[in-house]
């Protein structure tokens, strides 16, 4: 039996575990306003709200109900759109801001955004126009432009700050008290029994949406001993149910990535990053994988549940064949704490900047020898307007429009590990390029020397994401693009 | 005015397809389609479908009462394949089951023995081939040969134009419900209730007025769902007639993707020729369209790639040949636009080119050809021009000449970002281009508790033609809107309708609708005039739900004159037809007054290239439209942001890919992109065009539903600018110009 609160209703059915909350909403609580747009997570017109009991308390998260197994509902406050109109036929500040800038034409996409929006609203944080218009990163909409929709992002901003609240209804008040009397944890523990290991979620119902309601599944994404991101001193250990969200909102995480944000923000969409868990990513196995190269670049290690450890770069045997045995699931990952000589730059290109899969991605992780104190960090992006705010730091950093730094700083590599996706038929750790690059001093003879060595460690095809020949220029540039962000150091190449 | 639907949106309470409740006992279908892209169909094997859990029954092509036959303007495609299949995706069986799920699986059970025939993509090939769905078109004016020779530069080139993918979110559907007599009632997702009426009848073999087809909304159309949604309504109905069970389909998003046709991809030529004051003399443009495997509505989209050849120009000798050609691709179809932006995007290259060549901008020349008043377009018409007012009064609002340098002073400055700036003018003209579709009926009725109800033809889809009638009928009727309904499309109600198409529905329904309400008022009127003891109906006026004399308010409420009116037992309904006058075009001298009117505009398109890693960012789009009098600025605005964004799309991220074997590899929203909130421009400005000119449209208020799409195209020569300012180099004019392109235009050696 699955337990949980769907708008105002407490739910407790035996329906497939694998069933889609949106096939669940719609065909069996008939409630149509969440609609089918994609079924793959790209639209967000299936958007729903999930909230969790933390603390006494509920976090709303957004979700696509398309990607998600009925599995991961339980114990949870479900939300759709009829959980959050006012029931005297009304409209919330969101819906009446949505009205007001004409941010709906056709319709079909509205409530995705509105649900979207409705979760930006829900808690006490304040409420920023730049982080409303990430809440609806998500979603896709084929007729406005998204321009009014932006209007409204704004006036729910304008609305909140003016101490309008009403964002959903009284019952909302009540939900801790009876998410806390629905059981929990112990149904929760993964059975062994499952034939698949289940996660977020946000790969599988993409890959085979059909046979999961049948598959006798075990499903880890509440799996309290998977949670959790832990600064253990020398290390850091992620669970392997932590989401892409959870990183972005770990201290210890943010405190060792300084501009965590401005990468994770190229990484899919917020509802799919608060579902994408790094373990399932990591077993997915995909050549583009963008949290794989992230942490294959940290040099990371796995921990399977039965205990065996070993490092992520020896994970990936040939495409999505694995060093790790059916009954295996990872439990969490360790890799080294950043220390100051740190260095780390993550970079993607696709045809869509956000919300794309990659053409190419790559990180590198470098320890760096310089001047002490002087050598430089790039300040975080504060700011959606990254090209203009480019230009902006390189001016900071060296004191002339764009110019390149003054070369009195010299810095030798101690250790290097660099990653690519869309290179490869797997994840690749690029083990000769980092190799190379020990001992190295940063400079442009450097950087097209290894981009040499790096050429003959790949071996990319010609897909749908681009050409043969794209994708190895693509890396030599993203390559560059690493020393340039991280140093200010370019290779003489054109 | 706000679009009437809005509240119900936003709270999700809006009806599409997928939610209308089933009836008891329906039964869901599935197709199974063509794996291959050309080959003689030898036989199905069903076999293991029809053991499969939950399966009624299997339907092919030999199982059909009427015509198995769903071409509209040539009867050139079948509903369900049979001898050969012509690409892939077409659909070959239907599978109906107890549940959606378990059409799926049971339709994944079939096969086809198929033995494979040479797959043709490439629309220069079926030419070559001479595989054409109708003989190549022509516009003529003056002489280009003779031209060219006095021409003091000519330029020659070729362009590559990919097609594009609606992706309206709402997916194609139908769902079919048997009636009395054999006859249906369908819903369906489409533009075209008649068409679907008509195919249904035609696979059927039913007579048209026991087939009654029902629109309430479109989760998206932009001409997707104006000819391709019939397939799917047959589908169902045919089911229907087998099973005597209400059958749906809802397609899946990659069946979607798979079976229907896109925008047209085009392969064309063009040589312009210019004087020494770069004015041009003479273009000559050839047009392979990229047909797909049938006709569908090729011809007219053709058609209209002639029209818009030289844009907003005026150029005295013109020669422009298109060819529709065959190919084993999804019979592509409508798209926002159909055809014009094809025939656009050329000129503008032509014109980039010669700019580049003769090292100036492409502005001046633009700017030195914009067509004036009573200058001839190629098809003949007279233009009542705004082009060059629209350009003046852009420049005067955003001043082209800034723009230009401060891209060219960034430009000195930065290391990795170049910026470019492009200049867009645009003239699209609105009807229906054959002229016998420039018609529309309006069925009002005034209830007697005084509210309203309308029918049209029209069909919402988000671009809000139903607020714009109820907005007419209001007017006429002195009431408030929220008095009027408009009604779902109902070919019951409004019988023989054109499609939603052509950007004419809200002038083509709603001026119907007008003369049904001023008949219905000219009746009131009469009757109010003895009510009111006035001597003639002259001084009376409707307002604000009360009658008026002598613009005083009379006390007399519109509810007591409608009670009034029936109790006299005047007629309080009215059927009204509206035909556009005064256009007409022979195609056999491919000259005529076809359109009802232009509309104008220019936009300026600033872009920013990360030079670094090939991606770009749309800084601006500012435009100068023609709106003649905006009767609804909320939703002609949104149409405009709408359609900028969807064409810059088109020209910058949306990507079709068709393998050579003709296999659509951008078949689902993880492989084919289309703008997300964070790939719109930062800004978009509208400057509305300010003129008093009167035009034939509702209320004076243009059409808007295409045109500023057109806008978008700019966007690709904005890039091209970008790249040229840090490398130097010259780009082919091959839209979409995506990140991909970019770098390797950018590092061509590497």
């Amino acid at each position: 039996m699955i337990d949980f609160i769907l708008n105002n209703e407490t739910i407790n059915t035996d329906l497939s575990a694998g069933m889609t909350v949106l096939d669940f909403v719609r065909y069996y609580k008939n409630l149509k306003g969440t609609k089918i747009g994609c079924r793959e997570g790209d639209c967000g017109a299936c958007t729903v709200l999930v909230g969790e009991l933390k603390n006494d308390a509920v976090s709303y998260r957004t979700m696509t109900s398309c990607l998600m197994p009925l599995a991961n509902a339980r114990g949870k406050h479900i939300v759709t759109i009829e959980g959050v109109n006012p029931e005297d036929g009304s409209l919330t500040p969101v819906q009446q801001a949505m009205c007001d800038q004409s941010g709906t034409q056709c319709g079909f996409c509205t409530v995705g955004f509105v649900m979207s929006l409705t979760g930006f609203c829900i808690d006490d944080t304040v409420k920023m126009p730049q982080m409303a218009v990430s809440a609806i990163d998500g979603n896709i909409c084929r007729c406005t432009g998204y321009k009014s929709i932006e209007r409204a992002a704004n006036e729910v901003c304008q609305q909140w700050a003016k101490g309008s609240r009403g964002f959903v209804p009284g019952y909302f008040s009540d939900i801790a008290g009876r998410l806390v009397k629905l059981k929990k944890a112990e149904d929760l523990q993964p059975s062994a029994n499952g034939r698949m290991f289940i996660s977020g979620g946000t790969d599988a119902y993409v890959q085979r949406p059909d046979d999961i309601p049948e598959i006798d599944a075990t499903f880890l994404f509440y799996d309290e001993q998977l949670r959790g991101i832990r600064d253990l001193g020398k290390t850091i250990e992620v669970g392997a149910s932590a989401t892409v969200t959870d990183l972005l909102l770990s201290p210890v995480m943010q405190s060792a990535f300084p501009k965590m944000y401005e990468h994770l923000k190229l990484v899919s969409s917020t509802p799919i990053r608060n579902m994408a868990t790094i373990g399932g990513n990591l077993i997915n196995a995909s050549p583009i994988g963008d949290m794989t190269i992230w942490f294959l670049a940290l040099d990371a290690e796995v921990v399977f549940g039965h205990g065996r450890q070993i490092p992520l770069k020896q994970l990936y045997l040939d495409y999505k064949k694995l060093a790790k045995t059916d009954r295996e699931f990872i439990k969490a990952i360790h890799f080294p704490k950043p220390a100051a000589d740190f260095r780390f730059n993550f970079e993607k290109v696709c045809k869509r900047t956000y919300l794309d899969i990659a053409t190419v991605n790559t990180a590198i992780s470098l320890t760096v020898e310089g001047t002490p104190g002087k050598a430089w960090t790039p300040p975080a992006l504060t700011t959606g307007d990254e090209f203009s705010t480019h230009e902006a730091w390189l001016a900071d950093a060296f004191g002339e429009k764009g110019g390149p730094p003054s070369q009195q700083i010299e810095f030798t590599i101690k250790d290097c590990h660099l990653a690519a996706g869309g290179v490869a038929p797997i994840p690749l750790f690029l083990a000769e390029t980092s190799a190379f690059l020990k001992g190295k001093t940063i400079d442009s003879a450097t950087i097209e020397d290894a981009n040499i060595i790096m050429q003959a460690e790949i071996s990319p095809i010609s897909d749908v994401r681009g050409s043969e020949s794209y994708k190895r220029l693509l890396l030599r540039q993203l390559f560059r693009a690493h020393f340039v962000e991280l140093f200010g150091i370019d290779s003489a190449t054109e | 005015m706000k679009n009437l639907d809005s509240k119900s949106h936003v709270r999700g309470e809006s009806v599409f397809l997928d939610d209308i409740a089933v009836v008891y006992g329906t039964l869901y279908a599935c197709v199974f389609d063509s794996p291959v892209a050309h080959g003689r169909l030898k036989a199905i094997n069903v076999a293991d479908a029809e053991n499969s859990k939950g399966v009624v029954r299997i339907i092919t092509a030999k199982d059909l009462i009427g015509e198995n036959q769903i071409g509209g303007i040539i009867p050139d495609e079948p509903l369900l394949a049979y001898g050969t299949v012509h690409f892939q995706g077409q659909p070959i069986a239907i599978v109906l089951a107890e549940s959606e799920d378990l059409a799926r699986k049971a339709a994944k059970k079939i096969t086809a023995q198929i033995d494979p025939l040479p797959v043709v993509t490439d629309p220069r090939i079926a030419a070559a081939n001479g595989d054409l769905i109708i003989p190549p078109k022509k516009f003529v004016l003056g002489s280009t040969a003779e031209a060219f020779k006095t021409c003091e530069h000519v330029f020659e080139g070729r362009t590559e134009l990919n097609g594009q993918e609606h992706l309206y979110i709402e997916t194609q559907g139908a769902y079919a419900v048997p009636a009395e007599n054999g006859g249906l009632k369908i819903y369906s997702s489409t533009q075209g209730p008649t068409a679907v009426q008509r195919t249904v009848c035609r696979v059927t073999g039913l007579p048209m007025h026991h087939v009654e087809v029902d629109v309430q909304r479109l989760g998206g159309g932009f001409g997707g769902k104006e000819d391709q949604a019939n397939a799917w309504a047959a589908i169902c109905a045919v089911g229907v007639q087998l099973t005597k069970r209400p059958v749906k389909y809802a397609l899946h998003r990659m069946e979607d993707m798979r079976m229907t046709g896109k925008r047209h991809p085009y392969s064309s030529d063009y040589k312009i020729g210019l004087d020494k004051d770069l004015k041009i003399v003479a273009y000559e443009a050839t047009f392979y369209q990229n047909a797909g495997a049938s006709a569908d509505l090729s011809p007219p989209v053709l058609e209209r790639t002639l029209f818009h050849c030289t844009n907003s120009y005026y150029i005295p000798n013109v020669t422009a040949t298109a060819y529709s050609c065959r190919t084993n691709l999804p019979p592509n179809t409508a798209f926002r636009g159909f055809g014009g932006p094809q025939g656009m995007f050329v000129i503008e290259s032509a014109i980039a080119h010669a700019a580049e060549k003769l090292k100036v901008k492409a502005s001046e020349i633009q700017r030195k050809n914009l067509i004036a008043d009573g200058d001839e377009f190629p098809y003949g018409q007279k233009a009542e021009s705004d082009a060059i007012t629209t350009w003046t009064q852009a420049n005067a609002a955003y001043d082209f000449t800034r723009l230009q340098a401060e891209a060219h002073e960034f430009n000195g400055w930065s290391k990795y970002l170049r910026k470019g700036v492009a200049m867009m003018p645009v003239c699209f003209g609105i009807s229906f281009t054959k002229t016998p579709m420039n018609h529309a009926r309006s069925l009002v009725h005034v209830y007697t508790d005084g509210s309203v109800a309308v029918s049209t033809g029209a069909v919402e889809m988000g671009q809000g033609v139903n607020t714009k009638i109820a907005q007419v009928a209001a007017k006429v009727f002195g009431l408030p809107i929220e008095r009027i309904k408009i009604q779902t499309t109902n070919t019951l109600r409004v019988a023989n309708t054109s499609p939603t198409a052509a950007s004419a529905a809200a002038d083509l329904n709603g001026k119907a609708t007008q003369a049904a309400c001023e008949a219905i008022r000219s009746r009131l009127l009469k009757v109010a005039k003895t009510l009111v003891e006035a001597k003639t109906t002259a001084g009376i006026t409707l307002r604000d739900g009360f009658v008026f004399k002598k613009n005083q308010n009379t006390g007399l409420a519109w509810q007591s004159l409608v009670m009034e009116a029936h109790l006299q037992r005047v007629c309080l309904s009215e059927h009204a037809h509206y035909a556009t006058p005064d256009i007409n075009f022979d195609w056999g001298t491919a000259k005529g007054n076809p359109f009802a009117y232009h509309v104008y505009g220019t936009a300026v398109v600033g872009v920013t290239v990360d030079c670094l890693r090939g991606r770009y960012e749309i800084d601006f789009v500012k435009c100068c439209h023609d709106f003649g009098s905006s009767m609804n600025t909320s939703v002609d605005n949104g149409q405009i942001e709408g359609g900028i964004v969807q064409g810059l799309g088109w020209m910058t991220m949306e990507e079709v890919f068709y393998d050579e074997d003709g296999k659509l590899r951008s078949n689902a929203f993880s492989t084919y992109k289309v703008p997300d909130i964070y790939s719109v421009p930062k800004e978009i400005a509208i400057e509305p065009l300010e003129t008093k000119r009167k035009n034939n449209a509702i209320l004076n208020s243009k059409a808007v539903g295409e045109p500023p799409l057109m806008y978008g195209i700019a966007a690709c020569f904005a890039i091209r600018n970008a790249v040229k300012a840090f490398t130097d180099c010259s780009p082919c004019f091959d839209a979409p110009f995506t990140p991909e392109k970019v770098l390797m235009q950018l590092y061509p050696s590497a």
